[in-house]
């Protein structure tokens, strides 16, 4: 054979990513078929991490599956108690106090932003700039605080109960809270200047990982995935629930599809958060934080219910069939990140492998809540 | 995304599955796959007496259940269903599969929803097969995001869905030969 010929040859080699390596954000493992620098095919596995909070649902009564809520997603578990709450308050018909109502948005709106601050540091440091995760990691610490203050735990949630809240705020939490906001908003511009503008991250982030609209509604991808590229919309003001729509924010929505537009969309969103915080702060009435009559027995009547809400990555939803006793008959969690890291596999088809690696920063992913 | 458009079609999928349903005028080909359909249903609505649910769609109450339209149709109706929902610009959100012990069924069930912007409008779309013969086509042909939950649900339940291109360990050990989700699954 000529060596002309030989060169033609297509040969493709096995690499694998994970399951422990820093730029997969926990133990996703990837299995890519690589043709020299390019990616053929790259196929994520799942289930290192998986501990099957369904089952759990089903063996467990409703009140003793609400610390399974904040093991899926351990950076915006808040949301997901909102999501659980809101599913039974929806199947028993309870009415919710206003104040908690309240305290519920604070607070996950808080987890939102603490949520994309770590994404944002981390993100930077997959592409390989150490420095600004340490500044978001400042930030993020006041928000475990006065989380911690208030719920009693720093990242795995469980503070919803049926009804409200367990916990009431107090003016320390408040005071803490205006503080911080007065803090942190000129520290977003500061990231900007110091990260957005960085020519190195606009090579690696502007084109990389164009995500159609097209593609992103094949594979359910919701979130700032989806609002990058171009798609206004979210749980908040869709399909509002809680006390959202008395509150006036925008929602940040680029056009460019790429891993760019996504990053933009977090950091936007932490703006957004703030002045989500603020208003609610201001409005905050007085009154009870739990409703009167919660029963002790939960049985809620036979039938399905389904309830979603907007999670820092996106939609989260559960469905439950219940069967009219005093656990769960089927419990399912839609993860947000198991729907947008789906559409890896597709859209990485032919991307350089360092491109590879900066287009899943910017999806965001979260292993423990894909696994379940 | 045409909500009357979306709901009169569903209704019309759910009547042609019924076992008393006059078989409506289509194409050749969907004609066959109906007289096909028709059959099952026979047998399944023989075999079934106390079913609390037929075939049907359902209106329901979004404050009380989370959704708008619950249609439930037969299983080699789903792709129809997909299709329709899909050139109608609706997204997967889930596959669930549920045990139906007693009855002898699965259950799975589609969550479709709108997410191109505007009030949201969540559609259901359930099937129920035999626990002993469960088979139901895949839609990962139509929308690339049910491949993961399909498979997911074949995992965990056992339901095989035919023509599905990679029904392998998921979540679980490669070497799981249990489905942990049945009702009648000891650990």
């Amino acid at each position: 054979m000529s060596s002309l010929a030989q060169s033609q040859l297509r040969e493709t080699f096995e690499l694998n990513i994970g399951p422990q390596h820093p730029a997969t954000h926990g133990v996703l493992r990837i299995k890519v078929v690589m043709d020299g620098e390019y990616i053929d095919r790259a196929e994520p596995i799942l289930g290192y991490i998986h501990r099957m909070h369904e089952k759990m649902g089903e063996n467990r009564t409703w009140n003793q599956f609400w610390p399974n809520m904040g093991r899926l997603d351990y950076l915006s578990a808040i949301a997901y108690n909102h999501c659980y709450a809101g599913l039974m308050e929806r199947a028993l018909g309870i009415v919710v106090p206003e104040r908690a109502e309240y305290i519920r948005v604070i607070t996950a709106e808080l987890n939102r932003i603490q949520s994309h601050l770590l994404g944002f540091g981390a993100y930077i440091m997959d592409l390989g700039g150490f420095t600004p995760l340490m500044y978001a990691m400042d930030e993020r610490e006041q928000i475990l605080d006065l989380l911690e203050s208030v719920t009693g735990s720093r990242l795995t949630y469980c503070y919803f109960r049926f009804g409200g809240v367990y916990n009431d705020i107090d003016d320390d939490f408040i005071t803490g809270t205006r503080a911080f906001l007065k803090r942190f908003r000129p520290q977003i511009d500061l990231y900007h200047k110091l990260v957005t503008g960085n020519v190195i991250l606009m090579d690696r982030l502007i084109g990389i990982g164009p995500l159609s609209p097209e593609i992103c509604r094949k594979y359910g991808a919701t979130g700032p995935v989806l609002r990058g590229s171009g798609i206004n919309f979210d749980i908040r003001k869709n399909e509002p629930y809680s006390v959202y729509p008395e509150l006036d924010f925008d929602i940040p929505v680029y056009h460019e599809c790429d891993s760019m537009a996504r990053y933009m969309v977090r950091m936007d969103e932490m703006g957004q958060s703030c002045r989500i915080i603020e208003q609610a702060l201001n409005k905050l009435p007085e009154g009870p934080v739990m409703a009167e009559k919660v029963p002790k027995a939960l049985k809620p009547p036979k039938g399905d219910y389904y309830y979603a809400v907007e999670a820092a990555r996106g939609m989260f939803s559960m469905r439950t069939v219940s069967d009219g006793t005093n656990n769960s008959y089927r419990m399912r969690l839609r993860s947000p990140t198991y729907s947008n890291v789906s559409l890896f596999e597709e859209a990485s088809r032919g991307m350089l492998l360092s491109d590879a690696l900066a287009f899943l920063g910017s999806l965001d992913p979260v292993i423990p809540e894909m696994d379940r | 995304m045409d909500r009357a458009k979306i709901k009169k079609e569903l209704e019309k999928l759910a009547a042609e599955g019924l076992p008393a349903g006059q078989p409506q005028e289509e194409a050749p080909v969907v004609v066959q796959a109906e007289g096909e359909g028709e059959d099952k249903a026979k047998a399944k609505a023989k075999k079934e007496e106390d079913v609390p649910r037929k075939n049907g769609l359902i209106e329901t109450d979004y404050a009380k259940r989370g959704a708008h339209l619950d249609v439930q149709i037969n299983p080699d109706q789903v792709v129809k269903a997909a299709e329709l929902l899909d050139s109608e610009g609706m997204t997967i959100d889930m596959v669930t599969g549920v045990d139906w012990i007693k009855e002898g069924q699965f259950e799975i069930i589609y969550d479709y929803s709108y997410t191109a912007g505007g009030p949201a409008f969540r559609v259901v779309v359930r099937a129920r097969v035999d626990r002993n013969k469960p088979d139901i086509p895949t839609i990962s042909h139509i929308y690339g995001g049910a491949n993961w939950h399909e498979r997911e649900t074949w995992e965990l339940l056992g339901i095989n869905f035919v023509g599905h291109p990679q029904l392998e360990h998921f979540l679980l050990p490669e070497d799981a030969d249990f489905f942990p989700l049945r009702k009648d699954f000891k650990p």
